[in-house]
């Protein structure tokens, strides 16, 4: 019932991912730009994810008000996300009802009003967002340990932005980054789900092509210069809980290093699953790291993340240390393994294995129609969408020697950034 | 202009009904649900036994719950590692936790592995060892999860919440338990609960996905038709809730956060009262439809008060409980709490317009199939359906339910329950 995917590039450089899927009367539409907190200077930090927030303020056809009740009426789902490298939108709808996300979309491209009265109402808004992710210790620990990554590179602060920054934006710096990156030519279209072909196809061309191309949006090319050395950082707050974050500057998604990097930390530290965000893996009791450093009661928690990223960026273990041990014990076995899985072959069952889990993960991701729609345009954002189709067989053929090389080049010392968060108490404040 | 409007479906056909969903009960009691599902090679499982917090005593709240998690430590034929490697080799998830009423589980894998998933099922459920030093593991990972939600704002808000609103009722308690009743747990006192309160008797087991009805019936029976526990008790009832006499007030402080969580409602439905559907088309209006309903027009996109604002009705086999949540900076508390209380004194006096009633309406109805597209999303469906007696026939006969509903049925439910002069407020933070 599933049909391939089809691609096309209107005239003004818009390009349209689409693929049928007719299993459920559903269709999933994702816009996405190509733009990031990696666009924004110093001064402009969290711009990109303001301006996301300020596409649901309204345009002059679909005022605010009208616009989150229309998409509810219809039975859909919409929201939005920003990251690092991008900003997408998206709507699931009964498949009779797509039009309308397709024809807000096609509206907000260009026609978002930035009203100064809705700009200053959302300015608390996001800095309230900031505040609620500053009560969670691992925001503090991972913004410390991006801002240690990264001193060259615009990778080096969070999505959501500085509050220096946030508190001084102004409606027309918000404004012109909007107009600046929000032009057919920095965009994909990924449609999924219950429609033919050439009538979406038709469709999309009707509404996205008025809209003229834009000047090529600048973006930030400061490449982050080889690490000199390990650093090691300290985050004092709230709480009774230890945590450490052990963060390798790692390769960008498209590097084809980044397949047996994903084996690596499937074999340390558990699967991960298909949601764009990484999340849905699996459990990982059985993981080399689990095992060492949970079973052994020096931790009560392991995880590692691999993130899709344009340029390089991190590849994560953040650890939850068990109440009576000292951050450096678990440190110390962590390093234990990572030199297991430096010095010895991984058994080829062990891959094969972590590919029999990656097989399963793609199974229940194709249970999701707005899950399918995502990797359209998602892959483009750092690949192509051939990086998602042929993902299954790149992490097939991983060996290895291919993990024992990843493992051998990433995860060095001076490759790294250690952040331990240490809990000031019930009592104190940070 | 022409629309895409291709569906190969009718919404009738895409929900679950009388002659696709599978239910019988077997002769030790256990009823089985199944539909099949071949969109994708994957399959869902969902369930519950009559084993939860009810059954606890105070000194050892959290009994149900630890003795739930401690289901997958061991068995007379497996250890930890040995369970945990037959599920993740499969790329197989298997889970259960307790509630109130019962122990849940969930698992997932791929079709081919549902034998697989079932035979641990079955073998954790009736043949668990709970190795010392597993359960002496997992308390240490249950008392860092405590100290961790002792740091939650939104928990505590939440935990605080329904300690006021069902005071004197066990509901007021946490399922989780407290740091000091989870050290008086001995391992002992697991294994007798398990060997107590665990068996057939009202266990339900749904199967959803690339499996066909008669086979997965088959594979349960098979795994527990056999299983029988004559000592099994029957339920503790639920004593009658005492309503508030006037609004109280409690704050939880927790220093070093900046952001603090507000909880403010009352008492709702049960889930059978054949008034819920009217109190959640109303609670829908009051804080879900659109961007937070009238909640979150007013505290976050008028007021630019907070980033999330909404309100819950939680209905289940109890009373249940209508409340609505923000997030706000502490300085902004009073202000929050103020609109917030506002805008319920006027949803409980006026009720909703019908242009809100219609608009919930369509939402409730337009969203079925997006709820239902996923495994997991009919297993959720199949269950309600189960707990709650709908009838097979129920979500076929849900927008003829939704769309029966009045403005004067909304108000009637909402004066009911929602008494500006008696609400529960719980705060938590610095």
């Amino acid at each position: 019932m599933t049909k391939s995917y089809s691609a096309h590039t209107l005239t003004n450089g818009l390009k349209i991912l689409l693929k049928e899927i007719h299993t459920a009367p559903l269709i999933s539409s994702w816009i996405w730009y190509r733009v990031g907190s990696r666009d924004e200077p110093s001064g402009r930090t969290g711009i990109s994810h303001w301006c996301e927030h300020m596409q649901f303020k309204g345009t002059p056809q679909f005022p605010a008000s009208l616009l989150d009740k229309a998409v509810s009426r219809d039975g859909g789902m919409w929201n939005a996300f920003t990251f690092l490298d991008w900003t997408a939108y998206l709507e699931t709808m009964p498949a009779d009802k797509i039009d309308l996300g397709l024809r807000l979309e096609a509206d907000r491209m260009a026609n978002s009003l930035f009203d100064e009265k809705e700009v200053a109402s959302e300015r608390t808004v996001i800095i309230s967002e900031r505040e609620g992710n500053e009560n969670e210790p691992l925001f503090l620990l991972g913004e410390a340990i991006q801002q240690a990554a990264f001193r060259v590179h615009p990778y080096h602060h969070e999505v959501i932005g500085d509050l220096a920054d946030l508190k001084s934006m102004s409606r027309d710096d918000l404004y012109n980054h909007y107009r600046a990156y929000y032009v057919p030519n920095n965009a994909v279209i990924g449609v999924a789900g219950d429609f033919k072909t050439d009538e979406m196809l038709t469709r999309i061309r009707e509404l996205f092509e008025p809209i003229p191309a834009g000047p090529t949006p600048p973006h930030l090319a400061r490449p982050e210069p080889q690490a000199s050395g390990e650093h090691r950082l300290t985050v004092e707050g709230p709480g009774e809980t230890t945590f450490i974050q052990v963060s390798y500057h790692a390769p960008a998604g498209s590097d084809p290093d980044f397949f047996s990097l994903n084996v690596l930390d499937s074999l340390l530290a558990g699967p991960s699953g298909l949601s764009i965000f990484g999340g849905g893996g699996l459990s990982n009791k059985t993981s080399r790291l689990y095992r060492a450093l949970v079973e052994k009661e020096l931790a009560v928690a392991v995880g590692g993340s691999t993130v899709t990223t344009l340029d390089p960026f991190l590849y994560s273990f953040t650890v939850t240390v068990h109440p009576i041990r000292k951050p450096e014990e678990v440190l110390s076995a962590l390093d234990d393994e990572i030199r297991r899985i430096q010095d010895e072959l991984v058994p080829v069952g062990e891959i094969a294995r972590a590919i029999k889990q990656a097989r399963a993960l793609f199974a229940y991701h194709s249970e999701n129609i707005t899950s399918q729609a995502s990797w359209l345009g998602h892959a483009e954002m750092f690949a192509s969408y051939s990086w998602f189709l042929t993902y299954l067989d790149k992490l097939a053929q991983v060996t290895p020697a291919d993990v024992q090389k990843a493992a051998q080049k990433y995860l060095r010392p001076r490759n790294r950034i250690v952040g331990t968060y240490i809990p000031t108490g019930k009592g104190e404040a940070a | 202009m022409k629309r895409v409007q291709h569906s190969a479906f009718s919404l009738q056909q895409s929900l679950p009904g009388p002659e696709d969903i599978t239910r019988l009960t077997l002769p030790n009691g256990i009823s089985v649900l199944a539909r099949a599902n071949f969109n994708s090679p994957s399959v869902v499982i969902g369930g519950y036994l009559s084993c939860g917090s009810l059954f606890d005593t105070d000194e050892k709240l959290g009994l149900a719950d630890f003795t739930a998690l401690s289901l997958m430590r061991g068995t007379e034929t497996r250890d930890f590692q040995k369970i945990f490697d037959a599920l993740e080799s499969a790329g197989a998830n298997l889970s259960l936790s307790a509630g109130a009423h019962t122990a849940g589980f969930t698992g997932r894998s791929l079709s081919e592995d549902l034998p697989l998933l079932l035979g641990l099922l079955e073998d954790v459920l009736r043949r668990p060892v709970f190795p010392v030093e597993q359960v002496e593991r997992l308390r240490a990972q249950l008392l860092t999860g405590l100290a961790q939600r002792a740091q939650d704002t939104a928990a505590m808000a939440s935990l605080t919440f329904d300690q006021i609103v069902f005071d004197g009722h066990p509901y007021a308690r946490p399922d989780e338990g407290w740091p000091e009743t989870i050290r008086a747990i001995t391992r002992a006192d697991l294994a007798d609960f398990h060997r107590q309160k665990y068996g057939p008797r009202g266990m339900v087991l749904v199967v959803v996905g690339a499996v066909a009805p008669k086979i997965a019936v088959e594979q349960v029976t098979k795994a527990l038709g056999d299983w029988t526990n004559p000592a099994q008790p029957e339920p503790p009832a639920l004593p009658p809730l005492k309503p508030l006499k006037k609004t109280v007030t409690r704050k939880v402080k927790i220093p070093g956060k900046s952001q603090a969580d507000l909880v403010i409602g009352t008492t709702g439905p049960y889930r059978k009262d054949p008034a819920y559907i009217a109190a959640s088309l109303g609670n829908s209006a009051l804080g879900q439809f659109g961007l937070g309903g009238r909640i979150g027009d007013m505290v976050r996109e008028k007021s630019g008060l907070a980033y999330y604002a909404y309100s819950s009705l939680n209905a289940g086999i109890g009373p249940g409980s209508w409340d609505v949540s923000a997030g706000v900076n502490p300085g902004n508390v009073q202000k929050a709490r103020d609109l917030i209380c506002k805008e319920i004194a006027l949803f409980a006096k006026k009720g909703v317009t019908s242009e809100e009633l219609t608009d919930s309406q369509s939402n409730f109805i337009g969203r079925l199939p997006l709820s239902l597209e996923s495994n997991a999303g009919v297993v959720n469906a199949l269950l309600n359906i189960e707990r709650y007696d709908l009838g097979l026939d129920y979500y076929r006969r849900y927008p003829d339910l939704v769309r029966a509903v009045t403005i004067e049925d909304v108000l009637a439910v909402a004066r009911k329950y929602l008494h500006p002069d008696k609400l529960a407020i719980a705060i938590a933070g610095s």
